[in-house]
């Protein structure tokens, strides 16, 4: 408890329900691969508020630039991914990962 | 018990950004899930602001707002996927699922308040300097001790660009121009010549 009048407890719940919504968010929409990739950035975003609030509540960068990382790995993985999201579209007509498994081009 | 202004501030950021991560994840119309994710995004650029990281706040808000999310609405409109190809079926799992991350959520929220985080007093690697502020304490650690990890992950966003070029480009005959040896060889002045008599004032078509 710096400057603030919240303890720190109350910034790793925030977090702790965030990370919770997007697990469930993963294993709720197995139909939409879109849904499933926003539910990783929920996550993600999650982790990047615990390293900011320890980074603020321990007096120390180092938490500050490693979220800047993680939201960097964060970018890529979503291009990557919607690149790939696209071109599955292209050749399967639909966006659901059931039909996934099977390995015929 | 009166409620600080800044508390008021913290559970109101808090509130409106869990809400919207749980709207992000069970609606059905994805284009109305990727404005909540920009709404969570904001307002955890807001909970930032109040831990005093303001300039992490504006990258978040400058690279979710401003890049992923009109990357994913693209996606999305590009895609056109229609409610009907996304079948509505209901997931039987959800209540196993939910109990799952429910107790995910006690283990960790037990943690936090049976351990009794301790701030410990430890040696502080890049303590954060009160009298410059935070946009320029990040560049002046950013820029000299973490200049390695700094290059990679510019090389880590290169090749995740060039593979996105790569997977998405469909047609790769339209930037490369090879010669085709075969058809040099196989032309000759039956197929490349024609003679055309013209007449005077008419002109030919093509």
């Amino acid at each position: 408890m710096n400057h603030l009048n919240i303890p720190i407890e109350y910034f790793i719940t925030v977090s702790a329900i965030i990370f919770c919504i997007g697990l469930s968010g993963i294993f709720i929409n197995r139909k939409n691969v879109i849904s499933l990739l926003m539910s990783i950035e929920i996550m993600l975003l999650a982790v990047n508020i615990n390293f900011v609030t320890f980074s603020s509540f321990l007096n120390d960068l180092v938490g500050q630039i490693f979220a800047i990382f993680v939201l960097t790995v964060a970018g890529a993985e979503a291009a990557i991914g919607l690149a790939i999201l696209v071109i599955y579209f292209h050749n399967r007509h639909s966006i659901e990962i059931k039909t996934a498994s099977s390995m015929k081009g | 018990m009166t409620m600080t202004f800044v508390e008021i501030l913290f559970y109101l950021f808090s509130f409106v950004l869990i809400a919207s991560s749980l709207v992000v994840i069970s609606s059905r119309n994805t284009v109305h899930a990727v404005m909540f994710l920009v709404l969570a995004f904001i307002n955890a650029a807001a909970l930032f602001i109040l831990l005093k990281a303001e300039f992490l706040a504006m990258l978040l808000i400058v690279v979710y707002v401003g890049a992923i999310a009109v990357l994913f609405l693209f996606v999305v409109m590009m895609l056109d996927v229609d409610s009907k190809t996304v079948k509505n079926e209901f997931n039987r799992h959800i209540p196993l699922l939910a109990l799952v991350a429910i107790v995910i959520f006690t283990e960790i929220f037990l943690i936090i308040k049976m351990s009794g985080i301790k701030l410990y007093e430890t040696k502080k690697l890049f303590p954060i300097a009160k009298e410059i502020h935070n946009t320029q304490a990040i560049g002046n650690v950013l820029y000299t001790d973490f200049i390695l990890p700094f290059q990679i992950s510019g090389a880590v966003l290169f090749v995740a660009m060039i593979g996105a070029i790569v997977l998405t480009l469909r047609d790769e005959t339209r930037f490369i121009r090879k010669q085709k040896i075969s058809d040099q060889v196989f032309r000759n002045r039956e197929n490349s010549l024609e003679i055309v008599k013209v007449k005077s004032g008419k002109g030919i078509d093509l």
